[in-house]
Order: structure tokens, then sequence, then C-alpha cells
């Protein structure tokens, strides 16, 4: 009792209990490390893929025409031949390959016969099919032409003269689209399940009730458990960027000053998510509602904030919803210093909303807040 | 005992709303003493205790501990109590090493874990959870940590409820040590046998009243006095007495 009493000491003594607690909680573990993790390798891997179409070939099919052997030099194409007619046609009905072809022989100076079966059930990938076969008959055709132009005289004007270039520039690469996005995600369920459950089961437990018989001051008891999540948050994030970087080839523009700008995007977004939980917390009365009433502010936002593909591909109406959410301005702010190198001071608009955000939702938490 | 109060409660009232849970509660706790609440459910105990240790705010009236005000001085009364909550747990996940090395934090003191769990024999249990402790090993945890900051009084709600009777006596030796080792004890039971062996003054509370304050004996001997008589006439020994002979007296860790 002759020592002075240190509010510090006190409020570390709680981060350093809570980290401690974070670590051995299975749950904290999993979302914010494992699902993360688990989605960017499942993106990455179908992002990377691109599109196939699956062509079935009936068996009297000639394997020796041009056209047969133009589609089997195309990448998008697959051809299916270990298929009976009978199976092949109950997939196509169902979806599972997308149209079947049957090639007759080549005759010199004689059209190519060709019978091709769409499906409905295999959306788009009928059209890039035709549009493929149309510029195989176009290539045979044009040859045709310039033999017929070679014996007689007459000059036929070309239709159009094509020039096609490739500039060259930074691939943007699925993983630099969906590893913010997972980041993100990854902070708002930590900022909000993580709070709200611990605070409530701490209150319900009574352990915060048995802090105030000691001299603990209330502002310790939050500071110590925010720094506890946003330590747990930040290596977690750090973890999953340089994952990303290694293993999948993620964008990280300046090194480690990109890295460093992310993680304190992602501080920023934490302390903001955690406003959600603290509000939750109070709302709730005890832990089976915890789960519902974050769903209502996560889920929406995993939807709508452009965590798996770009807000633009909604329609307008559905835009501006996203455009509230904090979440899509985390996104696109981490995505902007991430991939296009932009410092903290190219995001001010994104802080702008979330400090925003911030405010509104910690006035909120403040009402609602529950000590007992 | 020099009588010297270190708790002085005068006319204390608590509202609940429209509900008065404390009329007007006025006793003292006496220095080195253990001291008993007793009454039902209900009848206002946990409340004034809780006034007491400053976890709850009084409607009004007077409280001083250990000569400080619990309006004006809450923070040096905190650094100089004990508490230990009746149903209170602890921070999840962590080993009881770990929470008194919290609890230390919280108080400001550097007390080393084992130290404080060879007070109340659970050094072999340093590495488990609180959870994983039996019903006494959890109370004598419990009182660890209130003695954490060398208090100068502790308060237990309720610490032996639910115990079996080896862990109760085993408790009991615990609460004579600490008010040997010169810190006053304030204490609520629902059990009269254990409110005789070991209070030293046990005050009645009942709809929010004292009723009366005295040392258990003089209570009893001013009953017998009126000319009381107990319907069976009780023998040398009790049930307890049997079981605790039957099953011994060393306690069991189950």
């Amino acid at each position: 009792m002759n020592q002075k009493y240190s509010n510090t000491r006190a409020t570390l003594a709680i981060a350093k209990a809570s980290f401690r607690s974070i670590l051995r909680s299975p749950s904290a573990v999993v979302f914010s490390l494992a699902f993360p993790l688990i989605f960017i390798l499942v993106f990455a891997n179908i992002g990377g893929g691109g599109m196939s179409i699956d062509v079935g070939v009936t068996k009297g099919c000639d394997t020796l025409n041009p056209v047969y052997k133009a589609l089997a030099q195309n990448k998008i194409v697959r051809l299916i031949k270990t298929q009976t007619a009978d199976e092949m046609n109950k997939n196509l009905a169902k979806g599972s390959i997308d149209a079947i072809i049957n090639v007759g022989p080549f005759v010199p100076m004689k059209p190519i016969d060709m019978n091709v079966q769409y499906s409905h059930a295999s959306g788009d990938k009928g059209a890039v099919l035709k549009s493929a076969l149309n510029n195989i008959f176009y290539r045979i055709q044009s040859e045709q032409l310039s033999r017929i132009k070679a014996y007689s005289g007459i000059k036929l004007p070309d239709a159009v003269n094509l020039k096609e270039t490739i500039v060259t520039g930074r691939e943007y690469k699925y993983i630099d689209f969906i590893l913010p996005g997972q980041l993100g995600f990854s902070l708002l369920s930590s900022g909000v399940f993580g709070t709200a459950f611990v605070f409530i089961s701490l209150r319900l437990t009574l352990v915060i009730k048995r802090f105030f018989a000691t001299p603990v001051k209330r502002y310790s008891i939050v500071l110590g458990e925010a720094i506890a999540r946003i330590v747990f948050s930040l290596l977690g994030a750090l973890f999953i960027i340089m994952v990303g970087h290694y293993a999948f080839g993620f964008t990280l523009i300046h090194g480690v000053v990109t890295v460093l700008n992310m993680l304190v995007l992602c501080a920023i977004g934490l302390i903001i998510f955690m406003g959600f939980g603290f509000t939750i917390s109070g709302i709730a009365k005890n832990e089976s509602t915890v789960p519902p009433l974050s769903n209502i502010i996560t889920l929406p936002q995993f939807l709508l904030s452009g965590t798996f593909f770009s807000i633009t591909a909604f329609p307008t109406w559905l835009q501006y919803v996203s455009n509230v959410l904090p979440l899509t301005h985390l996104n696109n702010a981490m995505r902007k210093v991430a991939f296009e190198g932009a410092g903290l001071g190219d995001v001010t608009h994104q802080l702008f909303i979330l400090l925003i955000w911030g405010i509104g939702i910690y006035a909120v938490a403040v009402k609602t807040f529950k000590w007992e | 005992m020099a009588n010297k109060p270190i708790i002085t409660v005068k006319n204390l009232v608590k509202n609940y709303g429209d509900f008065q849970a404390v009329k007007g509660i006025s006793f003292e706790v006496y220095e080195g003493e253990i001291f008993g609440l007793l009454g039902p459910n209900g009848a206002g105990k946990t409340t004034t205790l809780e006034i007491i240790e400053t976890l709850r705010d009084k409607t009004s009236g007077e409280v001083t501990v250990d000569g400080f005000d619990i309006e004006t001085d809450a923070d040096s009364i905190k650094k100089r109590i004990g508490v230990q909550l009746q149903a209170a747990g602890y921070y999840p996940n962590l080993n009881l090493a770990e929470l008194i090395v919290l609890f230390s934090g919280l108080y400001g003191i550097d007390k080393s874990p084992t130290e404080m769990l060879e007070k109340v024999a659970l050094t072999d249990k340093a590495k488990a959870k609180y959870k994983e402790l039996s019903g006494g090993q959890k109370q004598r945890f419990s009182i660890a940590t209130t003695l954490i900051n060398n208090p100068r009084i502790i308060f237990l709600d309720e610490p032996t409820t639910g115990l079996d009777p080896q862990a109760r006596r085993n408790l009991w030796d615990l609460i004579r040590e600490i008010r040997d080792a010169g810190t006053t004890v304030v204490i609520t039971t629902h059990y009269m046998d254990e409110a005789e062996v070991l209070c030293d003054r046990v005050a009645f509370v009942d709809g929010g009243h004292i009723i009366g304050i005295d040392t258990p004996d003089h209570f009893i001997d001013q009953l017998v006095a009126t000319g009381f008589e107990r319907a069976k006439q009780t023998k040398g020994a009790n049930l307890e007495d049997v079981f605790i002979n039957l099953t011994g007296k060393e306690w069991r860790e189950s």
C-alpha cells in the first residue's frame, strides 16, 4: 500500500489477461485466422482458373476436319469423348456439359456438316462457344476466300481492318481483391462478436463486479480489453498479409510501408467495429442473444461491402446502400493502399466516413453499455 | 478484544425504486473479529455488504470503513478491503496463477502466485482453471484473491454454501487463521451452526432492519433464560459429527 497506485499497470494487467484468454479461445482464432485464410485459399484458386466450356463429342464425329482441330486447340473448350450419347443428352439437360457437337468429314469444295446442341441449363457458356465457333468458321472462310482471290483478279475490300494491342500493366490478381475484403471482414467479426461476447460474459459472470471491488478504473477495463483485441487482430492481419503475399502473390506496392499503412487502417477499422460490439453487449440480455444481434451488423456488410466481389456488380440502388456501410470504405481504403500504393493521406474520404461512423456508434455505445 | 470499531454503519437506507431494501440499519464491526450478518434471503444482507464494499450506492445514511467515508474515499477503501462475491466467476481461460497475477496488477501490488496459493493450500492447482476446481477449492481460491492486497477487512458472502462438511470445516479453519493474522472478517451465512462456532459476534437482519446484535453465546443464553426448550433433546453428537466420523476429517477434493 506504500506504492503509488498505477492505472497504467492495472490496464496492462487486464490487457495481458485478455490477450491470453483470446489466444486460448478457439472461436477467436478460427474467426480471425482460419476463416479468412480458407476463403482466400478457395477464392484465390477459383478466381485464377477462368472459364471453361465442356463440349460433348458424339461417337460419329470426324476428328480430322479443321473445325474439330481448331476447337481442340481452344484453351477454354474442354472436349469430352468418354460419355455415351445417352449420358451426354442427360448431362446437357442438367447443364453439367454445355454443348454437344457432331462434325462431319471435310470434303474439298463442299461445306462441312456440323450439328451443335446447346442447353438452356448452362447459361452464357453456349453463347461463348457459339462465338468461338463463329471465329473458327470465319478463319476457314477467309482462307477459302484468299484462295479464290489468288485465282481471280477481283479485289474484295476487307470488312474490318483489325489492330489488336495489349497494354502491359500491373496484373490485378483476384487475391488483390479478395485479401483486403477478407481482412476487413475478419476485423468486423472480431470487433463485433469478440467484444460483445467478452463484455457480456464478464458482466454476467460478475467478473467486472469483482474488478470494481479493486481500485481499478472503468476506463482501464475497456482500454485493457481494447488493447488486447487490437494487438491480437493486428498480429492476425499481419499473418494473413504475409501468407497472401508469399503464397498467393498479393501485391504490396511499397513493401513494408504498405504493410504498415494497412495495419493502421486495420486498427482504425477494428476500433469502430468494437463500438458495435460494446453496443450489442449492452443491448443483449444474455449470451445467446449476442449471435443474432451480431449477425444483423456483420452479415449485410459481409455481402454488400465488396468482400467477395466488387460492389459495381450491384444495381445502382443497392450500391447506395453499400456506400453507406463502414466496411465498404475500409475495404476500399485497404485496396487503394495495397494495390495502388496510396498513403493514408490519399484515403481521407474513406477515413472521414469511418470517423463519422466511429463518432455515431460510440455515442450509441456510451448510452447502451451496461457495467452490471 | 479492544472493541475498536473498524466499520461504522449509521442509519443506512437503500431504496430500489419504490422498494426499500435496507431500512435504516446501524451497527459496528470491531477490529479483529469475525462478524456474521445473518438473516433470511432478501433481508438486505448482500445489499448492505455491497454498499460497505463501495459496489453499490446508498440512498442515505453514513458508512465509514477503517476511517474512510464510502462516499468520498471509495478508492482508499477499495485498497484496504478484500471482497468475495456470492457466485462470482473469474476471467475466462486463465489458470489460477495467471488470475493471481491479474489481481496483483489490479491492486498494483507485487505478489507471487505461489505465495498466495500457499495460503489457501492450492499450490498444486496453480495451472488449473477456476472452473475445474471443486466447490471448496473455488471458495478457497476466491479467498486467496481477497488477500492479495493485505486487506484490513475481508468480506465473504455465503462462502460455505453448497460445500460438503469437510470442505466447510476446512474453510472455517482458513477463516480463523485469517482473523488470527489480524484481518477483520465480515461474513454472511444461512448456517446457524457455522455462525455459532465461527463468529465472534452476529447481527440478525430481517426485512431491512437489524433485529439483534450480540455474541452467539449471549443470544443462546438469553433464549434459554426465557424458558425456551428444544422440541427434541439434543444428544452428545449430531448427524454431521457422524458424517465426519465415518468419512474422515481430511478434506476431499473432488
